[in-house]
């Protein structure tokens, strides 16, 4: 029947192109940092920065919004990317010896018909493979070490494992045959004593010199440096080394080098013509020494006009105490600081004149990549103060445990909300989205994030911290602020002077604090948040500096139910005396939910004052005008004893695993020994543990069973929802409270609030009485399974605004004369019951129907690309197979299937969150989100252009990224890109930053 | 001569009724003349009873038609015991089940187990029999499948089955083929899969209630099965052939043959599966949609209107406002909060109270405006 009931629609031709008009699917854009950089790059000239990843992904940055993405065909790890400067060129090595050209081309791709003119695309257009020759080179021997690409952009240098180098001509990517540079050419020249035997071993520094193209340095593991002149193919210069080479370094004016060692030193060598042969560097120091050190594997060297050099590198930490550290040292003269990372560094660049006119380098900023941040110093400003970079914020600096979004945010709420944060920053883009939209990330320690995602780049705005609300182990007085911000505070008396930089920070003090939910009210500025010991903390926004302590309450979930013991974690101890809360959100009440197992479910009804959370055990409501619990009750199933032992039970589990592991380690130890006795007591033994072995190995197998309402945990509460609806009778609406459980169980509420539509909780307001609630319905699917989402839809079968959209007018108000209906989504199904009186108005099987079980639901409103005022509601549902589904509202007919995670996908599933108007979030690494899109008319993608000079095309005087993205966001951004940007427009694209040139 | 033992009606439990009297053998013609003739004896005209008798084993059997009587009658040597016993909703020990129990069943889990039933032989009236599996399709389907449909309703039995991923061979134009398959690989000793003798171990399973699982995963395949438990209907190739209902004296050799696929069976008429069994399934599909459509299976969900709930008042703030009789909002709301048991205890119990015929009339009612029971 329902098959028909397909076919009737997909055959209506009409119909399906309102459905072509209305949906679309699109994977956008990548927010957040790159999951496993180990590859970055910088082009002065164009402004660009290039990060390679593990995966194989090229992503190039410009100004916010600018951004491109390429991915190489097979998934090899990108060893190194070089720009060919000003070209929009960049070349990639991979770990699988091949090289890379990829191109900034303005190929125009159709998306919806409309075409964006001057789009620009990275794309791949070469590849070569280095192979070995066969009897010159074995294959580990061809093995690119580094690259060096000419400043003229038309030669590449390739050195090797086995220390030849290659030229490579560009763009062409072919090989000048016969020109390659051998190591026995270069053992010819070498003095007989330096020789002694052997290799000089891997090429690996080749460097060009910055005065006399045509020349270029090349340093081999040994310690020998050459100064090579490619038009005579002759060695200029030898730099005979001892101590094993790191990496080399010019100077800018080409007299000097400096190259850095495994031992931990540096040495500063002069490049006086005259004399063939230098056996000693003019100065060399171990900085950290005198106790063995880790190498430098990378140093420079910047001279600056004012003053002594600035000198740059990564590593030589004292071995035995500071090994594990992951460092960059900065020094100017008596200046010293040891950047001190969390997490590993990949490289880094400062920014810097290019300009060959300028006789300085005049490092601006120093730009590292970590493995999973990004930070920038500025070395402008005495101190080297760190700069948050307007994008590539680490989105997991703590572990992101879920998230919310809201758009329509309301442009001066959020600037409100914002501009009271010191700190926060504005972006302000020209001009101004007319759409904002805020993704709320809540993380694992406590802390929840806002984040601007009205554009391509998503941008942070603030940083809400509620681990102050308690007591907890690590020092009371610790500063709310981010100490970042403040390096004088941190600034040690101790060798090495270490200076903690950078946000990411994946140790959480208590697990307890994570957040688990999150419910924001866009025009109150009303926000709870709830974790993982059962708090529900409700904040308020304020301007100033608050020192107040918090109202508590606990609220028991349990009742009077007998017989359970809680043996999870304990609650988290509020704090008792007043805490300083700066600007910002600030906590106005602290609910705290008994036993303290983590919520699972909040909704908050900011007209009405009114929060609800739920949690394994049941769900509670209270109201935070009058500071009073409401209602508690109890969904625990009398056998559902899983339910109380906490999230600790799991150890039973572990523990068997552990044993049964053990026992096969045993097993095949004794078998082992036994094999070369054959007796017949063996041979049983041994069919014994075939035998056990086989009952381990069973195939997989899976039982059929209806769910009963013993399953474990099926008093979890899954949502909550409010509703302003009929409940009682037919005639008269007021205010509802749902909610759904794991084991298919729907909880109606009939709630009497006082002062309804009169403000309630407004100074002079009606809001004096208490909040009364009363059991009005209970359903019990069926089919019992979990009920993942309740809306309420009104007369004309669209769900209800959201709080104060009604009442402001901010939206068209709900049709209250005709009936309403709720709309229920289990699991397995989808289901439309009528309202006051339950019964079943229409449903879709999922699960019978395809197999798959339904994760996410949501409502989304979805705009026509033809018409302008046309739009359909629809609900979408995301599977355990990734896929998601459409289906209009309330007759639940399926519209279209998108593929879109994958299934084994897990984290990514979980992790999806909708927007109202057809878009979505997932994480595709812990540190990244994929945007996309449902909606054929709202898409917000990276349509940018790179006005570039390129030899072979148009000529293009100026530089210009452009951000046309989608149809609702189409703002053009400045163009300067990230870092160091030249001139005063600097202020209006990041404004953080402008400190650089003061 | 006969004895009769008449059994207490539900509401006085501990009263029991013996009448012995005679009966001339030849005087009765008919089940339903006996049954008027014992309503008149016991006076309990309009009463619908159910008859039962004791057998020379001391089985209990039922009397619902003429030939059950006459079978009785013979049986008395010289004494019949008969059993006569008021129909009635609430009793579950020996003719249980109607299609009304089974109504409540969503209900049963939430209320404590009230009725401990004593073990007897359930043997009821044709009417009374409730289908557990049957055998559907079996024209439509090629010899080699089955489709058996397992309805969970009022058993507390299991459904007792695991599914496992496997390898299936098919026949092909090109050749043999393996391609991915779910089987069944293991019955639960006592569930209804096993008790029914319908499916085994290696089955493969084809279909789902209408649905081709190929080219879907074992945990699709789950999902899809319990999301279906409570009206199932599996298509399988059964790994043992030899029991397919085949009359035709043609597929002798085939069966003969069936013993010696494990895996799953290719046979010669099974070679051309592409087109005939898709054929096949196409009808199939419609016919065992519409089914479970029909059987209303997912209408069931259980609605609870609590009766708690007080009508709407008219003037609200001030019934709030003068409400100093009330508790703190706290406690009042939790003081009252009702419980699921309380609301379907307080459910049972006019059945309890009102006549038999009442309370089946009020069911029908129920059953008809979609299944809303209101308090």
């Amino acid at each position: 029947m329902m098959k028909f009931r397909f076919r009737r629609q997909g055959n209506d031709p009409q119909r399906e192109k309102i459905k072509q008009e209305l949906f679309a699917f699109n994977k956008t854009v990548e927010h957040g940092f790159p999951h496993q950089p180990c590859a970055l790059a910088f082009d002065p000239q164009l402004q660009l920065m290039a990060i390679g990843t593990k995966s194989g992904a090229i992503k190039i940055y410009g100004s916010p919004g600018v951004e491109f993405t390429g991915l190489h065909r097979d998934a090899a790890a990108v060893a190194q990317i070089h720009f060919l400067q000003g070209q929009g060129r960049l070349l990639s090595l991979l770990d699988d010896n091949t090289l890379h050209l990829w191109e900034l081309g303005g190929a125009s791709r159709d998306r919806g018909g409309a075409k964006s003119e001057g789009v620009v695309y990275l794309e791949e257009k070469r590849n070569y493979s280095l192979l070995g020759r066969p009897g010159l080179e074995s294959c580990s021997a061809s093995r690119v070490t580094v690259l060096l690409l000419l400043s003229s952009c038309d030669l590449l240098c390739v050195g090797t494992e086995g220390g030849g180098i290659h030229f490579l001509d560009l763009p062409r990517l072919s090989l000048r045959d016969n020109q390659s540079l051998l190591l026995d050419q270069v053992m010819q020249s070498i003095p007989e004593d330096y020789r002694c035997g052997k290799s000089l071993g891997p090429v690996e520094s080749l460097q060009e010199h910055p005065k006399q193209p045509g020349k270029i340095l090349i340093g081999y593991s040994r310690g020998l440096v050459v100064l090579w002149d490619l038009s005579t193919r002759n060695a200029e210069h030898m730099f005979l080394g001892k101590q094993q080479l790191e990496s080399l370094v010019w100077e800018r004016s080409g007299s000097s080098f400096v190259s850095s060692h495994s031992d931990g030193g540096y040495s500063v060598w002069a490049v006086a013509s005259g004399n063939t042969y230098t056996h000693q560097p003019v100065s060399s120091s171990i900085p950290y020494g005198p106790f063995p050190c880790k190498a430098i594997n990378k140093i420079l060297w910047r001279t600056i006009q004012s003053g002594c050099p600035v000198v740059l590198y990564s590593g030589g930490m004292p071995r035995a105490s500071y090994g594990d550290r992951h460092c960059v040292t900065i020094q100017q003269d008596k200046q010293h600081v040891t950047l001190d990372f969390t997490s590993r560094v990949i490289d880094f660049f400062t920014v810097h004149t290019t300009d060959p006119e300028h006789d300085y380098d005049d490092p601006k900023a120093l730009v590292v990549l970590l493995e999973e941040e990004l930070v920038v110093i500025d070395l402008l400003t005495t101190g080297w103060p760190s700069v948050p970079p307007p994008y590539l914020a680490p989105l997991h600096s703590s572990a992101i445990t879920t998230s919310c979004h809201l758009d329509n945010v309301p442009a001066n709420h959020l600037t409100v909300c914002v501009c009271v944060c010191v700190c926060v920053c504005v972006c302000n883009l020209a001009p101004p989205p007319r759409q904002q939209e805020l993704l709320l990330t809540g993380h694992e320690d406590g802390t929840v994030r806002f984040w601007n995602v009205s554009a391509v780049a998503m941008t942070p705005l603030y940083k809400l911290s509620t681990a102050n609300v308690f007591h907890t182990d690590c020092d009371p007085n610790d500063d709310p602020l981010d100490p970042t911000n403040d390096p004088e505070a941190l600034q040690e008396e101790e060798w090495p002077p270490f200076r903690k930089v950078g946000c990411f920070d994946p140790y959480s003090d208590d697990p307890r604090l994570g957040i688990q939910k999150i419910s924001l009210c866009k025009y109150s500025c009303r926000l709870v948040v709830a974790g993982t010991a059962g708090q529900v903390i409700v904040l308020g926004l304020s301007d100033e500096w608050s020192d107040h302590t918090v109202d508590v309450s606990t609220v028991d979930l349990l009742q009077d139910r007998e017989g359970f013991t809680w043996k999870g974690h304990d609650r988290l101890e509020p704090r008792a005396s007043p805490a300083p809360f700066p600007p910002g959100f600030q906590p106005l009440v602290l609910v705290q939910a008994l036993p303290p197992a983590s919520v699972t479910s909040v909704m908050l009804h900011a007209e009405w004052n009114l929060v609800a959370f739920g949690t394994s055990h049941g769900f509670g409501l209270f109201d935070y005008h009058r500071r009073t619990a409401v209602l508690a009750r109890c969904t625990l199933h009398p056998n559902d004893s899983l339910a109380m032992e906490g999230p600790l039970s799991r150890v039973k589990s572990l523990k068997k695993s552990l044993r049964q592991s053990f026992r096969r380690i045993r097993k095949s130890r004794v078998s082992g020994k036994k094999r070369p006795i054959p007796t017949p007591t063996s041979k049983i033994q041994e069919a014994n543990a075939a035998l056990a072995d086989q009952e381990e190995v069973a195939p997989v197998q899976r039982r059929i069973e209806p769910r009963s309402a013993d399953d474990s945990l099926s008093g979890v509460v899954r949502c909550l929802c409010f509703a302003d609806t009929y409940l009682r009778d037919g005639t008269h609406h007021g205010p509802t409270l749902w909610a759904g459980t794991n084991s298919g169980s729907v909880y109606a509420y009939a709630l009497e609030v006082p002062g309804v539509g009169t403000g309630r909780g407004r100074p002079g307001g009606e809001g004096s009485g208490c909040v009364e609630a009363v059991l009005g319905k209970e359903i019990q699917l069926m089919h019992r399974a979990p009920v993942v989402s309740v809306c309420v839809l009104d007369g004309r079968g669209k769900p209800l605004p959201e709080p104060y959209q009604a009442s402001l007018d901010l939206a068209t108000a709900p049709d209250m004369t005709n009936p309403h209906s709720v709309l229920i989504a289990s699991e397995e199904q989808l289901k439309v019951f009528s309202l006051p009186k339950v019964g079943a108005k229409t449903k879709f099987k999922l699960t019978a129907h395809e197999g798959c079980r339904v994760r996410r639901v949501a409502m989304v409103t979805v705009c026509s690309t033809a018409q302008e005022d046309y739009s359909e509601t629809s609900l979408v549902c995301l599977t355990n197979l990734g896929d998601l589904h459409l289906f209009n509202v309330p007759a639940l007919r399926p519209q279209v299937r998108y593929d879109c995670i994958r299934k084994e996908d897990i984290s990514g599933i979980a992790s999806c969150v909708f927007t109202r108007n057809g878009q979505g979030f997932y994480l595709i690494s812990p540190s990244e989100y994929q945007r996309f899109s449902l909606s054929a008319k709202v898409i917000t993608e990276p349509l940018c252009t790179v006005e570039l000079e390129r030899p072979l095309e148009t000529h293009i005087r100026s530089l210009l990224h452009t951000n046309t993205s989608g149809n609702t966001h189409s703002s053009l951004l400045e163009t300067h890109t990230l870092l160091a940007v030249p001139g005063g427009d600097y202020n209006r694209t990041w404004p953080r930053c402008s400190n650089v040139h003061k | 001569c006969f004895y009769v033992i008449r059994t207490p009606e539900r509401n006085s439990l501990f009263e029991a009724e013996y009448r012995r009297f005679a009966l001339k053998m030849s005087g009765i013609c008919g089940f339903q003349e006996f049954y008027r003739l014992l309503q008149t004896v016991h006076h309990i005209p309009g009463v619908e009873v159910l008859l039962g008798y004791a057998d020379i084993q001391g089985d209990l059997l039922p009397i619902n038609n003429d030939d059950n009587f006459y079978k009785a009658l013979s049986s008395a040597n010289p004494l019949l015991r008969i059993i006569i016993q008021k129909r009635d909703v609430d009793e579950p020990v020996v003719f249980a089940t109607n299609s009304l129990q089974r109504r409540k069943k969503g209900l049963a889990g939430l209320r404590p187990a009230q009725q401990k039933s004593k073990p007897g032989l359930m043997i009821g009236l044709p009417q009374d029999f409730r289908q557990i599996s049957s055998i559907i399709d079996v024209d439509i389907l090629p010899e080699t499948h089955r489709r058996v449909r397992l309805h969970k309703h009022g058993t507390h039995k299991p459904l007792g089955f695991y599914i496992r991923d496997g390898v299936s061979m098919r026949v092909t134009p090109q050749g043999v083929e393996k391609v991915p398959g779910v089987f069944i690989s293991r019955l639960v000793r006592g569930g209804l899969a096993e008790s029914t003798g319908l499916l085994g171990v290696n089955d493969e399973i084809l279909e789902v209630n209408g649905i081709d699982v190929a080219g879907k995963s074992l945990d699709q395949v789950t999902d899809m099965m319990v999301a279906n438990s409570h009206n199932l209907i599996v298509t399988v190739k059964p790994a043992n052939q030899r029991n397919n209902v085949v009359p035709r004296a043609s597929r002798v050799s085939a069966g003969g043959n069936s013993s010696s696929g494990s895996v799953g069976s290719a046979f010669s008429h099974d070679s051309a599966p592409s087109t005939a069994s898709q054929s096949v399934s196409h009808h199939s599909n419609s016919n065992s949609v519409a089914e479970g459509d029909s059987d209303e299976d997912g209408d069931g969900d259980l609605i609870i209107e609590t009766d708690s709930l007080p009508p709407y008042l008219p003037h609200r703030c001030v019934s709030n406002g003068n409400g100093s009789h009330r508790e703190s909002p706290l406690s009042s709301s939790l003081g009252q909060r009702p419980l699921p048991q309380s609301m379907s205890l307080s459910m049972t119990t006019p059945t309890h109270n009102c006549s038999p015929t009442k309370t089946s009339s009020s069911q029908e009612s129920m059953r008809e405006d979609g299944n809303i029971i209101t308090l």
